[in-house]
This record gives C-alpha cells, sequence and structure tokens, in this order.
C-alpha cells in the first residue's frame, strides 16, 4: 500500500502541513492553519488519522484545534480547559498526546495535564501536579512554567510522564492522579554548589520515549543529556562526546531504541545557536555511548539558528525519515536515518513544533 | 418592579471583532442580545455560538486579559450592568507580534 508522509508543523503564527509521498524528495507545503494563532504542538492521531494542535492566542486563550480531513477544515475547542476559578488560568497548550482508545492529553501553562475522551471535544482536569507537595516551590523556565514533554506509555494506559520547565521530570502510574518526581542523577548547574542534584527543579528540556524497551527514556535537558532504563527512576549521563551539554529537542528512532537524534548547541550563555555556527544533528547508534555528527546537506557557515524542544521528529517508514525546523523558519528533512539533510522550507515563521504523520495514499 | 441583578434583560446591541467571528460557524459582528450585566451577555453569545465565552473569558472569572468590553463608551467587567438598549463593544486589545 502506497504511502504519504504528512510533517505537521506548529509555528508561532499558525500550523502548517508539508506532505510527500514515501520516497520524501518533493514536498509540498500549506497552511497557515488554526488562524495563525500561535501553535505550540501539532500531532497526527495514527490510529484515526486526526491531527490536533495545541496552542493559544493573547486575545482569545487556549486552545485544541482538530482536522478529520487531513488539515483541510478544523474546528477548535476549549471545553474544559481551565482550572478552578480563582486559579491562575491556563494560558496556552503546550503539548500534546494521542494514547489508545481516543484519549487524548494536553499539557498546558502554567503547568497542568488535561485529558480528553471524546476526541479533543472537551476536556477534563487531572489535577496531581497541582496537588503534588513540592508544586509552590516550582520556577518557570525562560518561556514559562510549561508542561512540554508528554510522553504515553504503548503498555500501559494509566502510565504518563511529564517534563515541566523547570520543575523536571514527572511520572505518573495512576492516568494523573498523582504523580511522583523522577530527576535522580540530572543536574541543575545553576543551583549552589553542592545542591546541584535536587529531587525537583531540574530544567528538563526534552524527553522521548525509546521503542521496544518499555522503561527507556532519553532527556535532554538544560544542563546534559540523560538516558534511564528505569523509567526516569535515574538517569545517567550519555553527554560525553557531544558538544555541548545543551539543546533543546530529542527524537528516538522509531524501531531501534539505541537510535537517538539530538540538536545540540552552542551554550546556554553562548547564544543558543549551532556549535560553531556550523549545523549538525547528532545520532547515537548505541544508546548514547558514542555519537556521530550528520552535517550532509547542512548549512556549515553562518547557521545562527535554534532548534526548539519539540521540533524534531522522526517517522515511521523504513529507512526512518527525520525532521527539524529552526527558530528561523527552515524545515530539514532527512529521508535515511539523518545521512542527508535537505532544507524543503523556509521563510516560515518561528518553529515551536515537528510532527510527523504516516498515512496511506 | 427593578429586575433582578441576573434575571434576563433587555436587548442590546454588541459589536464583535471580525477576527473572533470567524472561528464560530455563522458568526456575526452585530448581534442582539437579552441581558441586563456583561456576563449575561457573554452567556448569551455562548448560548449562540458554542464556545465563544472561553474565548472572551477566563476561568477567574473575568474577561480576558487583552480583550476589552466598552458599555455606552466606558470599559466594563463582567458585573457591569447593561441598561436596555446599550451599545457594547467587544474589542480585541493591542498585542502580539
Amino acid at each position: 500500500m502506497a504511502q504519504k508522509v504528512l510533517v505537521l508543523v506548529g509555528t508561532r503564527k499558525g500550523a502548517f502541513i508539508l506532505e510527500s509521498d514515501g520516497n520524501r524528495r518533493a514536498w509540498a507545503l500549506r497552511g497557515p492553519y488554526c488562524d495563525t494563532w500561535p501553535m505550540n504542538h501539532v500531532v497526527g492521531d495514527p490510529a484515526t488519522g486526526r491531527i490536533f494542535a495545541g496552542g493559544g492566542n493573547e486575545w482569545f486563550g487556549p486552545a485544541v484545534w482538530q482536522s478529520d480531513d487531513l488539515g483541510a477544515s478544523w474546528r477548535h475547542s476549549s471545553r474544559g480547559l481551565a482550572y478552578a476559578a480563582g486559579e491562575t488560568p491556563v494560558k496556552t497548550v503546550w503539548s500534546l498526546a494521542a494514547g489508545s482508545g481516543g484519549t487524548l492529553y494536553a499539557g498546558v501553562e502554567p503547568a497542568g495535564l488535561f485529558r480528553s475522551d471524546d476526541g479533543g471535544e472537551s476536556f477534563i482536569h487531572l489535577d496531581g501536579l497541582q496537588q503534588h507537595p513540592s508544586r509552590a516551590e516550582w520556577n518557570p523556565g525562560g518561556a514559562g512554567l510549561i508542561l512540554h514533554s508528554l510522553v504515553l506509555d504503548p503498555d500501559d494506559p494509566d502510565a504518563v510522564w511529564v517534563g515541566i520547565s523547570a520543575a523536571g521530570v514527572f511520572h505518573s502510574a495512576d492516568g494523573g492522579r498523582t504523580f511522583s518526581a523522577r530527576n535522580r542523577g540530572t543536574r541543575a548547574d545553576y543551583l549552589p554548589e553542592g545542591q546541584n542534584y535536587p529531587e525537583h527543579g531540574q530544567c528538563v528540556h526534552c524527553v522521548v520515549k525509546a521503542p521496544g524497551m518499555r522503561h527507556r527514556l532519553y532527556q535532554q535537558n538544560h544542563c546534559g543529556m540523560y538516558r534511564s532504563d528505569d523509567g526516569g527512576a535515574s538517569w545517567q549521563s550519555i553527554e560525553q562526546g557531544l558538544p555541548s551539554s545543551f539543546g533543546f529537542p530529542a527524537a528516538a528512532h522509531p524501531r531501534d531504541p539505541d537510535t537517538l537524534f539530538l540538536v545540540p548547541l552552542n551554550g546556554d550563555t553562548a547564544g543558543r545557536f549551532m556549535p560553531d555556527a556550523k549545523a549538525a544533528v547528532w545520532r547515537t547508534r548505541d544508546g548514547g555511548t558514542t555519537w556521530t555528527a550528520l552535517r550532509t546537506g547542512l548549512p556549515q557557515q553562518n547557521a545562527f539558528f535554534n532548534v526548539l524542544r519539540q521540533a524534531m521528529a522522526t517517522d515511521t517508514l523504513e529507512p526512518a525519515g527525520a525532521y527539524f525546523g529552526t527558530g528561523s523558519g527552515e524545515l530539514y528533512v532527512s529521508a535515511d536515518e539523518g545521512e542527508r539533510w535537505s532544507r524543503v522550507a523556509e521563510h516560515l515563521p518561528a518553529i515551536s513544533s515537528v510532527e510527523t504523520l504516516v498515512v496511506e495514499a | 418592579m427593578p429586575k433582578l441583578p441576573e434575571s434576563p434583560g433587555a436587548a442590546v446591541r454588541v459589536r464583535l471583532p471580525a477576527h473572533l467571528v470567524r472561528l464560530f460557524p455563522d458568526g456575526e459582528t452585530l448581534v442582539e442580545v437579552e441581558a441586563s450585566t456583561v456576563r449575561q451577555l457573554m452567556e448569551a453569545l455562548e448560548a449562540r455560538w458554542p464556545g465563544m465565552r472561553d474565548r472572551l473569558c477566563d476561568e477567574r472569572p473575568a474577561i480576558r486579559r487583552h480583550i476589552n468590553v466598552f458599555v455606552d463608551g466606558r470599559r466594563a467587567r463582567l458585573d457591569t450592568p447593561l441598561a436596555p438598549g446599550a451599545d457594547v463593544f467587544v474589542l480585541t486589545a493591542i498585542s502580539g507580534g
């Protein structure tokens, strides 16, 4: 059966979709969608083909947009996507994850988790994060107190990991009713000497789950790159061999739990762009023991762009495609697991997120 | 006999911003609704276009920070009363980049 690949792009000014056949050589761009609202995360549910876009508008507040026809038409809802009366209002949606049985999770700013059981028409608040004993001590990161990483477990519908800047990683085993911190082994270099490994307060940038290994996670942090083989209970540094311990996104391979893609930046106080202004995606094939820079087709001079926390993805084809979008509105594609890259869009608004959806042509 | 504060009121005229209205099927920029407070006005808009109240109000509850509602030329809050025949403007504040 012929397949086509949709790259779902969230930007500061709407959602865009790039589409190609399975060869992933020629791409057609369409958009902007969602009335040019800032869209922090656009995802596809492979089970239904439905596309969801989460974001918020300075005037009109947070909402989840959805399309049942691969982006041709959209509607939006924020029914139930609110805290209790008197609380600081939900500002915007930052992350989405489609689970089994049509469940949709939404992470928001200020950090909180919501679930929809009716395909995004309405939401209920899962208040375990608000009730966490450490909540009053959470400090926002540069983009706010945002729940940007939302990781589900295909083997356990009640399990969910969240990454919150700058509170850290938390895990729920009961569908979001209660959470426990999962930050052991991750550094907070910005805290006083001797206090650099707290229980919470780490500036996590991206958490992804490896395929085929139930308890393996990877984490790009403000302060280092990490792997966990016990569901986040403990983390070990895998940053040796990388040009920098700082970066935002991470993207897992669709089938190989030892393969991971990163885009390290030059440092948090050094401009946060490509190291030496030369663009590279870094790939490991051995779970982070060694790293290889992939540069073919990427600009090797004057590359002063960044790639944000949700702006890199892979697809499910063989070989896997890899994708990333830049803060300066360029989208790069590799159809061969990062060996060769092509720029397939430029001059887009600043890209917040990149995801893929593979459907039958 | 005076109306109860939250009882249905007389008709008021409401002008809505175009970029709000286009979010809703069959939205209109000039509507008449029956309301005696701005809060009731929001409920009337919600009844006509489900979801519109969430675009204009947050859960404090209050009119959203970058939305302004003017009643007969004066900036209003949710509890601002509406006289029969009042002119209401819903406007988006300067915002964005």
